[in-house]
């Protein structure tokens, strides 16, 4: 059913848009730039930070323009004197209550009450200053995420984003009046809650009152350690958006010149997570199918259907505390960066001759829950921490302006040799769906010989930026020793955000859905769209990421894990062969039930 | 009590004849149309602050089409000096009761909540037992109502009807945004009336008596009565049904010690009337409205410390949700502290006043919107003793 138009008119200029239409989007359409602060196209409506209010002639307020829908023959004024008067007021209250210490903020330049701020000019404060001292104690519990109340404005996109986005709900609003503030169940440390480490709030909190932990001091005394030899490996989602942060367009894949800065910052080796995504697959797809083969021909009745992907610690973390019970479902894979630790950290160390003691493994990840995920101790298998650091994808941008590399300018260069090598089925983990495709490309071919039947192995049913996504493969023609799939209807779901999560669960527990393997990836988008990703972010920046992944992939020569050469290799000299003992050893782990609270 | 005030018995009058439930049940006979054209005819306003015309209120969650709607009786009284309430849900709940369930008649609605203010807990028991027998006389008579009573939790900000649904939905009592209106879409996002306790008690005896002998009373602007919680410097505070728009000199020669200073008219967000404007004041939609509210001040009392309770009030009941409310309530409430103990000049209370009328326009709800009613009335009368 088409909408009516409603016709008004915003500065005196006439408009006609859809009923419905929020005054701020209206104005958008008459290139008017409203500010907001809680307003973010991920999230519902809030209305409560006021720095959007617009005069509509006849009314006695002033109209939230974020919250209020047009009607016809209204007649808005976005910068009248009273709405000027009342907007700088707004900035000047929020700032007596911000902790404004902008030189020392993590978020300096990169945040959006200081943009406010400056572009109303506001010079000498008027109001008087009422940033609690307690509020200024930061809660550091996380490994992945800093929260500081001094900052926040209580715009409350960040509970919304954890609510809503990712029904985890670790985030809410606390107290009233002057006592409000954001927080946690009981007041308790962040690492002591249901927090995921997801990041989600980060990437959504406009000030400095949510912010990564950051390693990059960290990183940097390990570069200028001539005692230690510093690898880095990057994952597949930062190639495509660390150029957002160093003023490229979004979109614009950088993968050569991030290695090339990578390089010049001074790494020993410059080394690819894809490499081990690939080699994800090998076990997890022969994990897919040893499961399959119990469930169906031994009819083993420990084995549990469906498997459940294990790439995404936010995801971990989040079935640790929420669905116990669920936990064999996880596939045993460590994920691509921890795999990559343990192998640095032994063959590849024993290969290049250096003592793993003396081996730093920095990760690039666009994610903060791997800063949490780095830290567990069941990622210890190489008999060190297998990786060191993780930074995210905005830290390493920072470090390339600290090192004053002009990034544009660089030619692009080549990952390091070995545990460089990587196809495009790895490239696609960063986005939601990839795994499942990069999966389905290398299962379906070892089942049957033949490659996946869909055009240029592009499997377009499990792509897109869908909350759940379900597809159907039936196999057909298998090899002898694969007999038993013969005919078989592969049933498989996708979900990334973990309220999407949460749903899937519920139609796995009740039994509603017979899937036999589903990806779940615990940011909206997947990886791409992860808690480590420049800001900002919204649909369509995910979109154009997702597109620049994929054309990566298409790009590659090698599109599917079980051809990269130098995954035959590792298994060849090093491994055996999938899920042999020394992959059980080094690549594959086990998970904790978690309480809620 | 000698004086010129009219005083009118209609919200506690019990008439042995006809019982409530008599008139609930007389009522329901009527088409729903003429007793909304008999609630516009009587000019009844809202008695809750707000004053909405009644009778539009029901008529245009009526003209709504749902199979769901609610009636909702707002008992969340706690407005600083309002006590009215209390009082006719202790002494003729059934009248609340059948004004709720004539407004279900009206609109379409099969289910009624009574929102009781937390704080009145102890009222509980003995309404809870008052409603079983009305409930069950409803279901005797075939009249298809049910009404449930739920209750606060002791936040000032569950008064205003939105953050009241947000309450009574199981969520943290925050104003929403507005359109949409509780009309289109209140409790459950469904079509619901609310009004004040006192109001739908009007309801039922505008029903009962005829528009005519409510209209007779008050002014033009203000038709009726309206029952006033007298408190202060006075020598008989309680509650008075009194005819509105009487002029406040009126009022004073009435309740007042012989010592008036000033008059809180409408609770801490209403506004404050010093003596010299006691004559050209009039109690009443077309002057100083009220939920009823009077609080009496004489020469003893301190204007900065009313005003600091005040403003000590709002800063901890303001939800905190949007930022003219929060935010300003506390510079409001330190900035005149500062002033106080000369750390601000004088002038900043100047600064203050610019502040409310932002916060007036700005504010989300009526609560932010409404803090510079007394914070301007007290300033602007009363400068020195805010200042020295």
């Amino acid at each position: 059913m088409s909408k009516y138009l409603v016709n008004l008119k915003i500065n005196n200029m006439p408009i006609a848009v859809e009923e419905g239409t929020t005054i701020l989007e209206a104005a958008k359409k008459l290139n008017f730039r409203i500010p907001t602060l809680c307003n973010h196209p991920d999230l519902t409506v809030a209305g409560n930070c006021r720095v959007c209010v617009v005069e509509v002639k006849g009314a006695r307020l002033l109209a939230a323009a974020c919250a209020t829908p047009v009607s016809e023959g209204m007649e808005v004024l976005t910068n009248s004197e009273k709405v000027r008067i009342a907007r700088k007021h707004i900035v000047e209250l929020l700032l007596a209550e911000h902790n404004a210490d902008c030189t020392k903020c993590f978020k300096n330049g990169h945040c959006e009450l200081q943009d406010l701020s400056g572009e109303y000019r506001i010079g000498d404060h008027v109001f008087l200053d009422l940033v609690k001292p307690a509020s200024k104690i930061q809660d550091i519990s996380s490994p992945s995420i800093v929260k500081d109340d001094s900052k926040c404005i209580r715009c409350q996109r960040c509970v919304r984003t954890c609510t809503e986005l990712q029904g985890v709900s670790a985030l809410g609003v606390v107290n009233k009046g002057d006592h409000q503030r954001i927080s946690t169940f009981l007041n308790k440390p962040l690492h002591e809650v249901v927090c995921t480490n997801c990041g989600q709030c980060i990437n959504r909190c406009p000030t400095g009152a949510l912010t990564e932990r950051n390693y990059i001091e960290e990183v940097w005394n390990a570069l200028y350690n001539p005692a230690k030899f510093v690898v880095v490996q990057t994952a597949p989602a930062t190639r495509i958006a660390l150029g957002e942060d160093l003023g490229i367009q979004v979109g614009e894949r950088v993968t050569g010149k991030m290695v090339s800065a990578l390089k010049k910052l001074g790494f020993n080796k410059v080394l690819d997570t894809d490499f081990t995504a690939d080699l994800t697959i090998m076990e997890e797809g022969t994990e897919l199918l040893t499961r399959l083969k119990k469930a169906l021909v031994d009819k083993d009745e420990k084995v549990v259907l469906p498997m459940m992907t294990s790439c995404s610690p936010g995801w971990i973390k989040f079935q640790e505390h929420m669905y116990p019970e669920l936990l064999d479902n996880l596939s045993t894979c460590k994920s691509p960066q921890q795999m990559f630790g343990a192998i640095a950290k032994t063959y590849y160390a024993d290969k290049i001759n250096i003592k793993a003691q003396d081996m730093i493994v920095v990760s690039i990840m666009p994610c903060v829950a791997k800063k949490f995920e780095c830290e567990r101790p069941e990622m210890r298998d190489s008999g060190y921490q297998d990786v060191d650091y993780v930074l995210t994808t905005r830290e390493l941008a920072m470090m390339i302006k600290q090192a004053g590399i002009d990034f544009d300018k660089l030619e692009d260069d080549h990952y390091d040799s070995i545990l460089g090598e990587s196809t495009g089925a790895a490239v696609i983990f960063g986005a939601t769906g990839g795994v499942m495709e990069a999966a389905l490309r290398t299962a379906y071919e070892i089942v049957t010989g033949r490659e996946v039947p869909f055009t240029n192995l592009n499997i377009k049913p499990v792509r897109g930026m869908e909350g759940i996504k379900e597809a159907s493969i039936k196999i057909k023609s298998v090899k002898p020793e694969w007999s038993f799939l013969e005919g078989v209807e592969l049933n498989v779901a996708i979900a990334h955000g973990l309220a999407n999560a949460r749903k899937l669960m519920e139609k796995v527990k009740s039994g509603e859905a017979s899937y036999h393997f589903i990806e779940i990836m615990g940011c909206p988008g997947g990886c791409l769209g992860g808690g480590g990703q420049p800001i900002p972010t919204s649909p369509e920046i995910r979109k154009k990421r997702a597109e620049a992944i994929y054309s990566e992939d298409t790009e590659m020569v090698l599109r599917k894990s079980h051809e990269n050469p130098e995954v035959a290799e590792i298994y060849r000299e090093f491994l055996g062969e999938p899920l042999g003992h020394k992959s059980h050893d080094l690549l594959h782990t086990h998970y904790k039930a978690r309480k809620r609270y | 009590m000698e004086n010129n005030l009219k005083k009118v018995d209609i919200i506690f009058e019990i008439d042995e004849k006809q019982s409530p439930l008599a008139i609930l049940e007389k009522t329901v006979k009527r088409p729903a149309d003429e007793i909304i054209l008999d609630l516009i005819d009587s000019g009844l306003k809202g008695r809750g602050g707000a004053g909405f015309p009644t009778g539009l209120k029901w008529k245009f969650t009526r003209n709504e089409d749902n199979e769901v709607k609610y009636v909702i009786c707002n008992a969340d009284e706690g407005e600083p000096g309002t006590f009215k309430d209390r009082e006719i849900i202790d002494r003729v709940p059934e009248k609340i009761f059948a004004g709720m369930a004539i407004c279900g008649f009206v609109i379409g609605a099969k289910e009624g909540y009574i929102y009781l203010r937390g704080e009145y807990n102890f009222l509980l028991k003995n309404l809870q037992k008052k409603l079983d027998e009305f409930n069950a006389g409803m279901k005797k008579a075939g009249i298809e109502f049910t009404i449930y009573i739920k209750s606060g939790s002791g936040a000032y900000v569950c008064g205003e009807e939105s953050a009241l649904f947000e309450s009574m939905e199981g969520k943290r009592g925050e104003p929403r945004n507005k359109p949409p209106y509780p009309t289109v879409a209140g409790y459950n996002s469904k079509p619901t009336v609310i009004n004040n306790v006192e109001t739908l008690v009007y309801t039922t005896m505008i029903c009962h008596m005829g528009p005519e002998r409510f209209k007779a009373l008050g002014t033009k602007d203000s038709r009726g009565s309206k029952v006033f919680s007298v408190s202060g410097d006075t020598p008989i505070s309680g509650i008075y049904e009194l005819e509105l728009g009487m002029p406040l000199n009126e009022f004073v020669d009435g309740f007042g010690d012989g010592d008036t200073k000033a008059v809180q008219v409408g609770g801490a967000s209403g506004h404050c009337v010093p003596r010299k404007k006691f004559n050209d004041t009039i109690i009443g939609f077309e002057g100083i409205p009220t939920g009823g509210s009077m609080m009496i001040f004489n020469s003893t009392r301190s204007m900065y410390n009313v005003l600091h309770d005040y403003l000590e009030f709002f800063t901890e009941e303001s939800c905190g949700q949007c930022t003219p409310c929060r935010v300003g309530c506390q510079q409001l409430l330190k900035g005149i502290e500062a002033v106080k103990r000369g750390e601000r000049p004088p002038a900043y209370l100047d600064d203050l006043k610019k502040l409310t009328a932002t916060m007036k326009i700005a504010a989300k709800c009526g609560l932010g919107q409404s803090v510079g009613n007394p914070f301007n009335s007290i300033i602007d009368n009363f400068r020195e003793e805010i200042i020295y």
